[in-house]
């Protein structure tokens, strides 16, 4: 891939991270580029998913819907030749799991879950996981409050204090 | 009684557009585009290393040409910037902002009837500073047809025998005007046959765009007879934490730490050591905020080639200065009645300057969302103006 085009892939993707529901025009005319080069890049990284897909940051709690989130630590037993991947397989496979990654450190398996009471969370967490073949153990961390997620704070800005006409 | 003024306090006319500023400023419902200032919040890791010297109790005065670790950094910076190298001891003073520059520099350069030309538009503080220090303003009206660029055709129709100091504000507020190397050879090469000294305000330089900002004071013989201001207002979002600084010749430099010692003290401490910071470790900070003023560049460019207002492209600070002389009206109504039909602030090119008539100055240190916002209403406004001249 040459330079130019990897350039505008990641000025592209820097936009829509935080701007996901541009218009291809506009971030166009943002990045001073063709309409068609920005339109051509999209389709080819959402097809080699680079993107992968344009999802929405929620306040649930401000939207009144009650939303358990946990944070568990999970040792495991690795696997002979699928370390820990086959295990992570049948964890993320649930859709009640929002995000499964490998962690570096005292524990292997770091599981988020999104529950509507605190009592799914614990029946997930006694029924299907801890029961799980190489499962050494687990540690559940309730999320009590989200200040900041997905590099958004979370908590109401203050409003601008500038003065509006200044030279 | 006897008046406490003096004449020359009082003959310095304030601002002509006081009054549209009032009106601006107090209609709370209006849409502004008229801040001089950035709308992003100084980068954390800076607020968050002042309150950390707060905390162990830096809260004394500093040497009177501010902390020696921040000169250098200052130095390093500049280096690194214009590839200018000054030296951080005698070479270089902590200022309560560009303009406390601006003001004690002028003061140590002019003697009564040196003449200072100052290109316009431009900043309003020259003029007054340059009378306050005793000396002559000459005003050198810039053309919109150079891209309010100056050149050295500009500077002999002014330049006299009693010329010592030529302003050189670039990049420009309120134009967006930048000098690239081959625009500031020729001027030098003026500055030099004639003799000046040259105030480069260069606050708004982290400001360029497609181009790298250019130093006079980096051109040959130009490093000896410049004083470079800058500060950390614009390109670091820090204009309430007033901190400016000046690199020049030894001999200046020095008068002017003397007149600050006495006038002023030092640099706030608590933004000093923030700076500190800023100079170290805010580089991505720095270029992310240059990258988003940018694309709102183009937006604002984009839109006014839509709706058909002529502007040409500015390289520089966060102000576009379009044209409205084909609506037949001054800048001043124009800007009120924006303001009064559909409640946009935006500040009459006149402000800057007589020569600014004919334009405006739309400042884009504005969320994307706002700026969409105000230049659909100032499109509405155009068309109807359009539409009562047909």
């Amino acid at each position: 891939m040459n330079e130019k085009k990897e350039a505008l892939r990641i000025e592209i993707l820097k936009y829509i991270e935080k701007h996901s529901r541009v218009e291809l025009g506009e971030l166009a005319v943002l990045l001073g580029v063709e309409e068609t080069d920005v339109v051509n890049e999209m389709a080819e990284m959402e097809k080699e998913k680079i993107i992968c897909g344009y999802h929405t940051l929620i306040d649930w709690d401000k939207a009144g819907v009650e939303m358990v989130t946990a944070l568990i630590e999970v040792r495991v037993t690795p696997q002979r030749d699928r370390g820990f991947d086959r295990i992570a397989e049948r964890l993320y496979n649930y859709p009640e799991v929002y995000a499964v990654y490998l962690i570096s450190g005292s524990y292997d398996l770091l599981v988020t879950l999104e529950g509507k009471t605190l009592k799914e969370v614990s029946r997930f967490v006694s029924e299907k996981l801890s029961p799980l073949d190489g499962v050494l153990s687990t540690a559940t961390h309730f999320i009590l409050k989200k200040y900041k997620d997905h590099g958004t704070i979370m908590v109401t800005k203050k409003e601008s204090e500038r003065i509006p006409v200044t030279l | 009684m006897r008046n406490p003024l003096s004449k020359k306090i009082v003959e310095i006319q304030p601002s002509g557009i006081r009054k549209f500023f009032d009106v601006a400023n107090e209609m709370k419902d209006a849409i502004s585009l008229g801040v001089g200032e950035p709308d992003f919040d100084t980068p954390w890791r800076i607020r968050e290393e002042g309150i950390f010297s707060l905390e162990k109790g830096k809260t004394f005065y500093t040497s009177n040409a501010g902390l020696k670790e921040l000169r250098e950094e200052i130095c390093r910076y500049l280096e690194r910037k214009i590839h200018v190298s000054y030296d951080p001891v005698k070479e270089t003073l902590i200022t309560v902002g560009g303009s406390e520059a601006i003001d004690i520099g002028l003061r140590c350069m002019l003697d009564p009837g040196d003449e200072v030309l100052i290109p316009q538009p431009s900043y309003v503080s020259y003029l007054p500073c340059t009378v306050m220090a005793d000396g002559i303003p000459v005003i050198v009206p810039l053309q919109y047809e150079n891209e309010f660029k100056l050149t050295v055709e500009d500077l002999e129709k002014y330049i006299t025998p009693k010329t010592k100091v030529l302003i050189m504000p670039f990049p420009n507020n309120p134009t967006g005007a930048i000098m690239t190397r081959e625009d500031l050879e020729p001027v030098a090469e003026f500055i030099k046959e004639h003799d000046l000294y040259v105030m480069s305000d260069e606050i708004y330089s982290e400001l360029t765009y497609n181009t790298e900002h250019v130093s006079i004071a980096s051109l040959p013989g130009m490093r000896e007879r410049t004083l470079v201001i800058n500060g950390f207002s614009k390109g670091f979002a820090m204009t309430g934490w007033r901190l400016g600084y000046c690199c020049g010749p030894e001999v200046l430099i020095e008068q002017m730490t003397k007149l600050h010692q006495f006038a002023i003290m030092c640099a706030p401490t608590t933004s000093q050591y923030a700076a500190v910071e800023g100079l170290r470790n805010c580089d991505e900070e720095v270029t992310e905020m240059r990258k988003s003023y940018d694309q709102r560049r183009r937006f604002l460019m984009h839109e006014f080639t839509r709706m058909g207002l002529e502007c040409f492209e500015p390289f520089g600070a966060f102000y576009v200065f379009p044209s409205i002389r084909e609506f037949r009206m001054s800048s001043e109504e124009f800007a009120t009645r924006l303001l009064e039909e559909e409640k946009v602030a935006v500040v009459p090119g006149t402000a800057f300057g007589e020569c600014g008539e004919g334009f405006l100055r739309i400042s884009y240190a504005y969320s994307l969302e706002d700026l969409k916002e105000a230049l659909g209403r100032l499109g509405r406004f155009i068309q109807r103006i359009r539409d009562e001249h047909e």
